[in-house]
């Protein structure tokens, strides 16, 4: 009975662990590329969030907030400019250098007048657009979406990111693209509507409004890294992943903590438990 | 069984509290000198595992409500505060949100244990239907509680539900507009929900209180569903259950920890990492994977208000149950047809669990299209979960009251402790061969 | 169990065969048990703690070029007043002279600011007494006068006169150069 149970939970678990299947939406499955933050053991590399860092800052800044980041969070633990020296990411030299190269509105203590003064560390990341509106208006009606959570808010999302930034296609012939529209073969969506070939063979992923961002070379790496555009996608997809979760290494160690002693502790009561049953039928 | 205290104070504090409020009495009487039957399997420690459950989720339920602002123009960046600067605010938030999909993990087990061995028949149908209440206020907390972060699925998901009510005649769109607090889902509805999600989580705990009080006047059930005979059937709950159901709880903390630490996002939804957004709705709105069975059910009917009240009508069967099993024998280990049945309820349960997952039109086998019936080709979901819901009631309805009646169950032992007859693999002819452990 | 009689139960008093008595293995599971409630605990005491969005207003530099003498600016800091005031020579000479003045906190005025910048005083504008603010310049010597229950301050931030037990408190700070300070 027991073994029957459990082959049926092994069963249930890997039923409802199967919803994969529709969640991609027509795209094609993410491309493979493997980050050091991956797997039980995985930390972040802080070159290369550094590299993402900047990636992030001179190509997607200009339209692409993130909005739940503060600069101080870059000097934290596990973040781009952490460093050991400065345990407090307010004292650290390259976050208040960062804060300060941006213009933050704040009030005149005095007048009550609108001033600019230059950021801090306690500052948020500035926002492109001063609203949603001002947002659409300069991206042909379409929101370029906050990055803060980005890569919990795809599925497989460091992948996720990637695959978009690296897989712009030429579309196929049979497909029309509206203008403001940029064909996507890992885009979530579906093409149908604008398919005019067979049926059967509609291309896979959707339409985004974002032009590809990326150039090769467009932006140099302070570490001599070699610029290209999968390099650049991956280093921003890491970045993005840091921001979207700046506490994984805690998290993993933690983990291993907690588990190693849950392990013992199951063992010790274990023990204890047939040493007290010993003398019983049952 | 509920019977005379052996309870004796031992120092003067005790026998000075002892005759104002017996609480020392009370706890020695449930949970140490407690009759057990001895012969309890794992599936039995469950219940210990959804009291811890129930505790974990009372303690970072509160902590989180210390730094979560529910206002619909904070809460999404309020749960990302929780997670970045509240000091092992990340942990918190994770052990609340999988300790949820734990808390049903177990109490699915817990029912299905109670379906299997009978647990619900004579004389303990009051604590079988105080355990369908707890799990209906479980599963009103848990959907409230997912609204709260105020992603894309947490917005939507709320809209769905709340418009479900909209299908009941006459009072329908009354119900809605006062659950709503407006004329959709705002931020009135979100104030509320927080509220009701805080104080649920207490009335669980005072019918849970119920529903151990209710256990202890019959006693527990065991795996023969023979009843307690003598005392020699019996353990006392410590040092036996408390460090039995002490293990199972630090494995099923395994489990736990492995969720938190290293996929604490898997058993939910990418989508609720976007902020919600009444003008956009998410290409696939699915709940939480411990309401897709009764998602499944929902979308399996055709029309409105059927769906939803064949959906109630799943969880509502449960409540009559004690009646409408007609078997004189309470165990399933003697009752072989309908141990079978059982387990394509079990695999029923399993499937409409899928179905509810996935796009009612999708196929079931990929790429083969069959004919349509009515609304859908016969190769979709939308078929299989109708074909699967007609088991889920049947089951109910039709084959417990029936197998009753006309089933022959193999031969119960007289007591737990006779040796020979514990099991049925044993030959009666056989010398008192150790009992093993099985069924 | 294989060896077992059958029908056998635990006699619970039988000699040297008593599951209650105080095994190795029992206390080592308690102690385990005792030992991941403590662990736990940690986490869910900490979470009370000044979280880093706090923390990080908890410091703030001040550019000093923007109290004229004799004058006081008064920011916010950790949720409190803080006084930054320039003083003049008179009133740095007058500060030193009461020194040795009785007064129920005794300190020497050298105390409460930084060696070779006696101009400047940083100090946390609330009343020792029952957390009022108190005003600027007010009093009999000078400093400041809390309009709550009238403690006076001298120019050092002493307390002279009034309910206040003890003198106007001197945070921790730094300068960061002549005409910068960091305060926390």
């Amino acid at each position: 009975m027991l073994r029957k149970g459990i082959a049926l939970a092994a069963l249930g678990l890997a039923v409802l662990s199967a919803p994969a299947a529709y969640a991609a939406g027509g795209a094609l499955p993410p491309k493979h590329v493997e980050f050091s933050f991956e797997g039980p053991f995985g930390k972040f590399d802080q070159a290369q969030l550094q590299r993402g860092y900047k990636v992030y800052r001179e190509v997607c800044s200009s339209c692409h907030s993130m909005n739940l980041m503060y600069f101080r969070n870059l000097g934290q633990k596990g973040g781009p400019f952490y460093d050991a020296k400065y345990p407090n990411p307010n004292d650290n030299p390259y976050v208040k250098t960062i804060a300060a190269e941006y213009q933050v509105k704040d009030i005149d203590s005095e007048t009550g007048d609108v001033i600019d003064r230059p950021g801090t560390s306690a500052d948020k990341f500035p926002n492109p657009f001063p609203n949603e509106a001002a947002a659409r208006a300069s991206n042909g009606g379409a929101l370029p979406p906050d990055l803060s959570v980005m890569a919990k808010a795809r599925h497989h999302g460091p992948q996720y990111i990637y695959s978009i930034l690296t897989g712009y296609k030429n579309p196929p012939a049979g497909l029309k693209v509206s203008p403001g529209q940029h064909y996507n073969p890992y885009m979530n969506g579906d093409v149908t509507a604008a398919w005019s070939g067979p049926h059967d063979k509609v291309p896979p992923g959707g339409f985004i409004a974002m032009a590809p961002p990326l150039a090769a070379g467009q932006v140099t790496f302070d570490d001599g890294t070699k610029s290209t555009i999968e390099q650049q996608a991956k280093d921003v997809a890491a970045f993005i992943s840091w921001a979207s979760e700046p506490k994984m290494e805690e998290r993993k160690a933690f983990g291993m903590a907690a588990m190693i002693y849950l392990i013992i502790f199951a063992g010790l009561l274990y023990a204890s438990y047939r040493r007290i049953w010993r003398n019983v039928a049952h | 069984m509920s019977g005379h205290s052996n309870y004796e104070p031992k120092t003067g504090i005790e026998r000075w509290l002892d005759t104002r409020l017996p609480v020392v009495r009370l706890a020695y009487d449930s949970m140490i000198d407690f009759p057990t039957p001895k012969n309890l399997n794992y599936w039995w420690t469950f219940g210990g595992i959804l009291a811890v459950c129930l505790a974990i989720q009372i303690v970072t339920g509160i902590v989180l409500a210390m730094h979560y602002v529910p206002h619909v123009d904070h809460a999404f960046a309020s749960v990302e505060r929780i997670m970045r600067d509240v000091n092992y605010g990340w942990l918190i938030r994770y052990m609340h949100a999988n300790g949820a999909s734990m808390f049903f993990i177990a109490v699915y087990i817990h029912i299905l244990r109670g379906l299997y061995y009978g647990s619900y028949k004579a004389p303990r149908e009051v604590l079988w239907i105080l355990g369908c209440v707890i799990y209906l206020l479980m599963m009103a907390t848990a959907f409230m509680g997912y609204v709260l972060p105020w992603g894309q699925m947490s917005f939507h998901g709320a809209v769905v539900i709340t418009n479900l009510f909209g299908a009941l005649p006459i009072v329908g769109e009354a119900i809605t507009t006062w659950l709503w607090g407006g004329f959709a889902v705002d931020n009135p509805t979100l104030n509320r929900f927080f509220s009701l999600h805080y104080l649920l989580p207490f009335m669980i705990a005072g019918v849970v209180g119920l529903h151990i009080w209710a256990l202890h006047v019959p006693g527990n059930n065991n795996p023969t569903g023979v009843n307690v005979k003598s005392k020699e059937d019996t353990v006392p709950f410590h040092p036996y259950y408390t460090v039995k159901d002490g293990f199972a709880i630090v494995v099923f903390l395994i489990l736990f920890a492995t969720f938190v630490f290293y996929n604490p996002n898997a058993l939910g939804h990418a989508d609720n990492y976007i902020p919600g957004n009444p003008l956009v709705t998410p290409a696939h709105i699915v709940p939480e994977w411990y309401f897709l069975p009764f998602y499944a059910i929902l979308r399996a009917v055709p029309d409105k208000l059927g769906g939803v009240l064949l959906m109630f009508g799943a969880i509502a069967v449960l409540f009559v149950l004690p009646w409408l099993d007609t078997s004189k024998v309470r165990s399933m280990r003697y009752r072989p047809t309908a141990k079978l049945y059982f387990l394509i309820f079990v695999v029923t349960c399993l499937v409409l669990g899928y179905c509810g997952g996935q796009l009612p039109d999708d196929h079931v086998i990929p790429g083969l299209s069959t004919f349509r019936l009515f609304d859908a080709d016969l190769n979709s979901f939308v078929w299989l979960s109708r074909i699967a819901t007609l088991y889920y009631f049947a089951y109910f309805l039709i084959v417990l009251p029936i197998l009753g009646l006309t089933e022959t169950p193999l031969p119960q032992p007289e007591s737990i402790s006779s040796p020979v007859l514990s099991h049925p693999a044993n030959a009666p002819a056989g010398a008192a061969a150790s009992p093993e452990k099985r069924g | 169990m294989a060896d077992t009689v059958a029908g056998a139960n635990p006699d619970t008093h039988a000699a040297g065969d008593d599951p209650n008595r105080r095994d190795f293995i029992h206390i080592a599971a308690a102690a385990a048990a005792g030992g991941a409630v403590v662990g736990l605990a940690w986490p869910f005491i900490d979470q009370m703690n000044p979280s880093g969005d706090t923390l990080a207003l908890a410091s703030v530099e001040f550019d000093l070029t923007k109290v004229a003498e004799g004058q006081q600016v008064t920011i916010k800091w950790r949720g409190k007043p803080l006084f930054i005031r320039n003083r003049t020579g008179a009133e740095i000479a007058q500060a030193v002279k009461d020194d040795g003045a009785s007064m129920p906190d005794p300190q020497r005025d050298e105390d409460r600011h930084k060696p070779g910048k006696a101009q400047w005083l940083v100090l946390v504008g609330t009343c020792t007494h029952l957390g009022c603010v108190p005003t600027f310049g007010g009093g009999d010597y000078g400093g400041w006068f809390c309009p709550c229950h009238g403690s006076h301050y001298d120019v050092s931030g002493r307390i002279r006169k009034g309910p206040a037990p003890k003198n106007l408190q001197v945070p921790e700070y730094t300068f960061l150069s002549d005409t910068k300070v960091k305060v926390g």
